[in-house]
């Protein structure tokens, strides 16, 4: 039995009155890649808004590496060892790439290879060409790019990605499929929301597909990939029932 | 771009600020006296400096925090009247030294205002504008209390007292010393803001609070200390504008309104804002009550209108107040 490095339990998030998650219940294996599908506004991305703290659940239990993290504030969990790539990236705009990169760090003395400036501008050399250009004017995908590289340099022993390739050209959306299978990899673990379930299908061991709130199916990818009926009726938008 | 578009902006309002100057200063010549004008002029010079070391602060906290301040002339009066009860009380203390301890004592109070006071009322946004005015009036009280209803001189340090005489005209030397201190804290606040992690830790606060916490931005020290280090601003500088103005009563509510229209007019969270804000402010309202003194608060009102008008987000600001 693989160690579970995050566990979702019975989670439930409102916004205001509105309840928007049902009893969620999930668990990522250490080293793995869970994908997180479902339709728009099945509440992947307050599943992510939660665990990151920034919608403290009002019932059930998050644990990273067995230490509850729910109810604390974000930044206290961010340096527990969660980092978070936004959907719509929200790179600081008025800092500068490098500083965008400087003001994330946090050190982790565990872990063999810690992520440095040096090690992000080698994952991605165009953040080390335009380091001193301000980050508001970068292109979709190199803030894509700095997005990432901002979630790695707090070490995180679980990175949520938040819709990494929507809005990007196809061919920046295989270099986030890309960088996503290299950290994979590496051995990070990893939370995957995606709209784009092929994408996520190719990286992800683990997949839950959320379905107005609730947990819809939670299995593993090859289970989904095996069953097209699965998509159909959970993720197809043009499919008729 | 973007910093490109700021630079061009600042030169264009520094070239109309000059412009307008030499032209309200060779009218004033004309009309009175150019030493007259002169005089004038340093005068708005050290007022700009002044609005500037109180503007700054303000605009920094409403940038980061979300807060307007207005608390923030209790600040400046409270510095005064530390300063000069530190100057009063201990012979051959210079003007110096007093300046940092009321910062110092400022910005504790300060510190504390915001952990204890502001802190518990921090999804409440109109209730903290409402205590920091609260808070403004029991400051002003305290200080009447202690100190009286008469104003206290500062005396100008006996190094400054003697004016410049340069080409013929004389310079107020002490006002010469006030625009120094002021430039020398902007190149400092320049430099803490744009060359420092902490800093970058700041404008990250500024651009996107939320994402700022969940990359782990200890924000709430942060408050602390950006409060602080206004509230320690505003302080000093209330020891510095001394020698001018003295410590009154009201000295609070005179201040703080400037303070306003220079954040208005040059943008909430901008440095750049606040500096060639505070300095067209000091100049409208320094030449608005010499030469028009019924219509100085017209004068002075009236950049602040034009600028709502067509550029709610002033000079230099990014976001709208």
């Amino acid at each position: 039995m693989a160690t579970e490095a995050l566990s979702v339990s019975n989670l439930h998030a409102y916004y205001g009155d509105s309840h928007v998650l049902y009893g969620v219940s999930f668990a990522l294996e250490a080293r793995g890649v869970l994908a997180l599908l479902g339709r728009n506004g099945a509440g992947k991305s307050t599943c992510i808004s939660s665990i990151m703290g920034l919608l403290p659940p009002r019932e059930g239990e998050i644990k990273l590496f067995g230490k509850t993290i729910s109810g604390l504030a974000p930044e206290q969990i961010s340096k527990l060892g969660i980092g978070l790539v936004p959907q719509g990236r929200r790179i600081f705009p008025s800092l500068s790439v490098r500083e965008n990169l400087a003001v994330a760090a946090q050190r982790q003395t565990e872990g063999d290879k810690p992520w440095t400036l040096a090690r992000i501008y080698d994952l991605f050399p165009r953040m080390k060409e335009r380091q001193n250009q301000l980050a508001g004017s970068l292109s979709g995908g190199e803030q894509q790019m700095l997005a990432i590289g901002r979630g790695l340099m707090g070490n995180p022993k679980v990175l949520l990605l938040d819709e990494p390739s929507e809005g990007l050209a196809p061919l920046i959306v295989q270099e986030v499929g890309r960088t996503i299978k290299r950290l994979k990899d590496e051995g990070q673990s990893i939370i995957l929301v995606e709209q784009n379930s092929q994408l996520a299908l190719e990286v992800a061991d683990q997949v839950v597909i959320l379905n107005t709130g609730e947990c819809a199916f939670v299995g593993t990818a090859e289970e989904v990939r095996a069953n097209d009926d699965l998509i159909t009726q959970n993720l197809g938008i043009f499919h008729a029932h | 771009m973007q910093s490109g578009n700021t630079l061009t902006r600042t030169v264009l309002a520094l070239v109309a600020v000059l412009l307008i100057g030499a032209a309200g200063f060779s009218y004033v010549s004309s009309i009175r006296s150019p030493q007259f004008a002169v005089i004038q002029a340093l005068n708005s010079l050290a007022l700009g400096g002044l609005l500037f070391l109180l503007a700054s602060g303000f605009s920094l906290i409403f940038g980061l925090m979300r807060l307007a301040n207005l608390t923030h002339g209790a600040f400046f009066m409270l510095g005064a009247y530390i300063g000069a009860n530190i100057l009063r009380s201990y012979d051959g203390v210079n003007l110096w030294f007093a300046m940092i301890g009321a910062g110092i004592a400022v910005a504790v109070f300060g510190g504390l205002l915001e952990r204890f006071v502001l802190r518990q009322l921090s999804s409440n946004s109109l209730g903290q504008v409402l205590v920091t005015l609260g808070m403004s009036f029991i400051v002003a009280d305290a200080c009447l209390m202690i100190w009286g209803g008469d104003p206290i001189p500062v005396p100008t340090p006996a190094a400054f007292q003697s004016p410049l005489r340069v080409a013929g005209f004389m310079f107020p030397t002490y006002r010469l010393v006030v625009v120094l201190c002021a430039v020398a804290a902007a190149i400092g606040l320049y430099l803490l803001l744009e060359r420092t992690r902490l800093g970058a830790m700041i404008r990250a606060g500024v651009d996107d609070m939320q994402m700022a916490r969940a990359v782990g931005i200890p924000v709430s020290k942060l408050f602390t200390a950006v409060f602080m280090l206004g509230a320690g601003i505003a302080g000093a500088a209330g020891v510095l504008g001394g020698p001018i103005m003295s410590a009154y009563p009201g000295l609070d509510a005179d201040m703080l309104p400037l303070a306003l229209i220079v954040v208005i007019l040059g943008g909430v969270g901008s440095l750049i804002g606040a500096f060639v804000g505070s300095f067209i402010i000091g100049f409208i309202y320094t030449f608005g009550t010499a030469l028009l003194p019924d219509l100085a608060y017209v004068i002075l009102f009236l950049p602040m209108i034009v600028v709502i008008a067509f550029r709610p987000q002033g000079l230099f600001g990014r976001m709208s107040a």
